[in-house]
């Protein structure tokens, strides 16, 4: 047939000058066709806009009463920055850490000196719905999706969440004031 | 033959036609002015790069001159920023980001508010709309500056799109010509031309009758100098406007750096890529003796 | 097409399972490699692989830019604008799509040329000419949608034009166009649709490509002789003699595209459709894109609105009657000794068209206009009719094989088994 003796032909032992030219042009046309996958791909990813739009924010603290949550949004995503009463605070601190199915002490949850202010990012850890401030039984949040409850610094205590809702990078510029995209030093997150 | 009788007088209006058509080629623009100076770009051609001391120059005379008029609304402080454009370091977009108020809100309140400018932000608008733009010079609004490189254009005859598509005869920098043409091209009116209220000549504007004043006269944007306390670049108009054109090229088109730079090398591997493609293609061809080329292969072939 | 399937035999049990279930792949076989191909192609017959991959790259590029289009009166330019500054390689995107539809008509015309000058149109083609006549009104439609969507001045004018042009119709003309532009002029529900429907073409001319390949299957390709396969010494199998001809033009072609793309990105565009659309003030000097220049020549040419139109849309329409038109039995130009001169002049009357088109519409550039429109639709109703009446056709070649070597000589090669090469033809 003369589709195959043409094949047979191509892949003849005529000599090596042939098999590299075939070679290096079927090569060429793969490297060209992956090349032109790169761009489509790259386009996909957040443009300059969005990037230069998630920018650091400040939140001023002073209107924020104790115990009191208030949201904010950083790059599209919320961020609860919340209060905790002294009571709370002291709560927090008497859990055991081994009791905790994603253990993390009070300290790791706050920053140094900065017991009362709490800043986490506010979609549950489970798939990601927004938890309700002020419920479950932990003095925390609990998810209406699925059934995941977190505690006043944001710990999962219950549920299919499998981790503690994760804290954004933030810095405190004043006592009253922390910005949210800033690991401190002046320095931006990732 | 009648039927070739038809053809011959249609061939021979047709080519009337096109002699009728092809033959004001003229030094005159369609529209009556003279055709503005080819300057020498440092961005055009193949390897054309923008110099980045020219397009920082061409941004201080828009942030002295132009920007109390034409907006820039597409073009952010970052931008400013940018390899292959002005190139200014970050704390210097950050510095003169924050010199800009930004109107910025609702606050919790309610209100919105000002604030120092940051990277991020657009630059502001010398306007804060259209209306108030044109209420303000004279019923017609300056037109924004964000593209307005590819946004100009001019003819210089009828038929150079036959070659101005082609390597190193092209042209395509017809916008900053324009630009650097326009803003050199304020003359006194020829004896009589009639200049409405509010009009001034200008050579190069299509219609001669430009609502702008002459913008900018020599030595009003002082440039850096150099380490000595010499200046780089002549104080004049004619370097005013080509720095400035050359800013507005960049604005235009922020990445036609990378664009360029990526063509070469897209262009050097689909010649290297056709030429093995066609020695591919001979070798296959040979098992079946060859293959016919040309249009009319029984015109060619050797019997 | 499925003539030669017989020919494909899966050989690992895997592709015998899957071939006795969908035989795809015997389909593909039978279209893509076994497929009896004239063996004396020339460069013409390439261009319908170049126009199958603009039709990928238009598909692809499209896809990708809509991902970042906003498709209102309000968004569309700044979005189309954001593309060109902040999304990686949007510029690349962009360009590629803008510049790859002008390079598409580039093909398609090369295409049509060819179809036209050897007779591809005729007994057994016509279906497939027709087709090729479809999917050219459907680029022609998604080609001016997709001008629309920067909403740049000449978008919205162009746009404003031919949506009047359709309000020439008579009695259905207004409720047409209240109908395209979602309001009482052209605004921001006529972009939102302009853009869905922008989406939705492209689709269209793949589905009626799947049509016009598997009717050029059937009845087999035309060639420069325009002569029919009538041994296998005729042909050669599509793979691999048809497919590294078509790589191998595909990239050539590629290389003027991309000069296009990477250093005159907007030459084939106009400076005005950077200034965002503006209702109130419309360009001095308005032209549609170059590839509709002789259509919209002709439509000036005609003093009437109503006139105009109806030979603007004529002189598309009358390529698909071109089979019936043509009266000679000879399919080739290069067997038409008369007829090929008139092709040329066809092509230089076209070409002369597309250039008044571009011209202000003064009085020299719109009576030549006149006279070449009257001589474009000369060509179709007086001399392709008369031309095969009166021409005495040069005598055709014995066959393919000889119209490539002369009579009585050998070339070497098996060509394709004669039950494979006889089928097109007997199909047809």
């Amino acid at each position: 047939m003369a589709n195959t003796s043409a094949a047979a032909h191509a892949a003849a032992p005529e000599g090596s000058r042939r098999d590299f030219l075939f070679l290096a042009t079927g090569a060429g046309l793969a490297v060209g066709a992956a090349a032109v996958a790169w761009p489509l791909v790259s386009s996909m990813a957040p443009d300059a806009d969005v990037i230069a739009a998630g920018a650091p924010i400040e939140v001023d603290l002073t209107p924020i009463q104790d115990g009191q949550i208030i949201n904010v949004f950083w790059r599209g995503k919320l961020i609860f920055v919340r209060k905790l009463t002294g009571k709370e605070v002291t709560d927090m601190k008497a859990v055991p850490v081994s009791a905790l199915s994603d253990p993390a002490a009070f300290d790791t949850r706050v920053k140094n000196g900065h017991d009362q202010w709490l800043v986490v990012y506010g979609n549950c850890t489970h798939l990601g719905c927004v938890p309700i401030g002020h419920s479950g039984n932990f003095e925390g949040w609990a998810c209406p999706c699925h059934g995941s409850q977190f505690d006043a610094v944001g710990r999962v205590r219950r549920g299919p969440a499998p981790t503690n809702l994760p804290i954004p990078p933030y810095a405190f510029q004043t006592d009253a004031k922390i910005r949210i995209g800033e690991t401190g030093g002046g320095k931006a997150a990732a | 033959m009648t039927m070739t009788l038809t053809r011959s007088t249609l061939l021979a209006a047709g080519m009337a036609a096109l002699l009728l058509g092809g033959a004001p080629a003229s030094a005159e623009d369609a529209h009556g002015g003279p055709i503005p100076e080819r300057v020498k770009w440092s961005f055009a051609g193949v390897f054309g790069r923008f110099d980045t001391a020219q397009l920082q120059r061409g941004f201080q005379v828009y942030k002295e001159v132009c920007s109390s008029c034409h907006s820039m609304k597409l073009v952010s402080f970052r931008n400013l920023g940018q390899e292959g454009g002005p190139n200014f370091s970050a704390p210097q977009v950050k510095a003169l980001a924050a010199t800009y108020q930004v109107k910025d809100g609702p606050n919790d309140a309610g209100d919105m508010f000002e604030r120092p400018g940051r990277p991020a932000d657009t630059i502001p608008p010398p306007f804060p709309n259209d209306q108030a733009a044109a209420a303000a010079n004279g019923g017609k609004a300056p037109p924004d500056f964000s593209v307005i490189a590819k946004a100009r254009t001019f003819s210089r005859g009828n038929l150079t799109f036959l070659y101005d598509w082609l390597p190193i005869v092209g042209y395509s920098e017809q916008g900053p010509d324009y630009i650097h043409a326009l803003l050199k091209g304020y003359t006194e009116p020829p004896k009589g031309f009639e200049m409405p209220e509010g009009g001034h000549y200008n050579a190069y504007f299509p219609g001669h009758i430009i609502a702008m004043p002459p913008p900018i006269s020599d030595g009003q944007v002082t440039y850096a100098k150099n380490d000595k306390g010499e200046p780089v670049v002549p104080e004049t108009i004619d370097q005013y406007s080509k720095d400035v054109s050359a800013f507005l090229m960049w604005a235009a088109e922020p990445h036609m750096m990378d664009r360029k730079a990526l063509g070469f090398r897209v262009i050097l591997f689909l010649i290297v890529l056709s030429g093995l493609l066609y020695y591919v293609k001979k070798k296959i061809w040979s098992d079946v003796g060859g293959e016919v080329h040309g249009l009319q292969p029984e015109l060619h072939k050797t019997y | 097409m499925s003539g030669t399937a017989s020919t494909y035999v899966p050989k690992s049990r895997v592709a015998k399972w899957f071939e006795a279930r969908l035989p795809i792949a015997g389909l593909v076989h039978s279209s893509f490699v076994a497929y009896p191909v004239p063996r004396n192609l020339n460069y013409f017959w390439t261009f319908g692989a170049i126009l199958s991959a603009f039709l990928g790259i238009q598909i692809i590029t499209g896809v990708w830019l809509a991902m970042h289009y906003e498709p209102s009166a309000t968004g569309a330019f700044n979005s189309v604008e954001k593309i060109m500054r902040d999304v990686n390689y949007g510029w690349l995107l962009r360009y590629a799509h803008a510049n790859g539809a002008s390079m598409f008509f580039v093909a398609v015309y090369v295409h049509m040329f060819r179809a036209l000058y050897y007779g591809s149109y005729k007994a057994p083609r016509e279906v497939l000419y027709i087709l090729g006549v479809v999917i050219y009104l459907l680029m022609m439609a998604t080609a001016f949608l997709g001008y629309t969507l920067p909403w740049g001045q000449m978008s919205f004018w162009g746009a404003t034009v031919i949506t009047n042009i359709l309000a020439a119709i008579p009695v259905v003309g207004d409720t047409i166009q209240t109908l395209l532009w979602g309001g009482y002029s052209v605004g921001n529900p006529t972009v939102n649709r302009f853009f869905s429907l922008h989406y939705l073409l492209p689709w269209m001319i793949a589905g009626v490509v799947v049509l016009h390949v598997w009717a050029l299957h059937v009845t087999g390709q035309n060639n420069p002789a325009g002569i029919p396969i009538k041994s296998g010494k005729d042909a050669v199998p599509f793979t691999p003699y048809a497919t590294v001809k078509d790589v191998f033009a595909t990239v050539v072609f590629m290389i003027l595209f991309a000069w296009f793309l990477f250093y005159m990105p907007n030459y084939l565009g106009h400076a005005d459709n950077y200034i965002q659309a503006n209702p109130a003030v419309t360009p001095a000097h308005i032209v549609p894109e170059w590839y509709f220049l002789p259509f919209y020549a002709i439509l000036r040419a005609v003093p009437s609105k109503l006139g105009g139109v109806i030979l603007m849309f004529a002189a598309v329409i009358i390529l698909a009657f071109a089979p019936w038109l043509d009266t000679s039995r000879i399919r080739s130009c290069n067997y038409r000794p008369i007829y090929r001169q008139f092709m040329w002049v066809f092509l230089g009357v076209c070409l002369l068209l597309g250039w008044l088109g571009s011209q202000p519409p003064d009085g020299g550039y719109v009576l030549a206009a006149q006279v070449c429109t009257v001589y474009y639709f000369a060509h179709f109703l007086v001399v392709m009719p008369l031309c095969g009446l009166f021409e005495t056709p040069k005598p055709l070649p014995g066959s393919i094989l000889e119209s490539v070597t002369g009579p009585g000589k050998q070339v070497g090669g098996a060509g394709v088994p004669m039950g494979a090469a006889a089928a097109p033809t007997t199909k047809g």
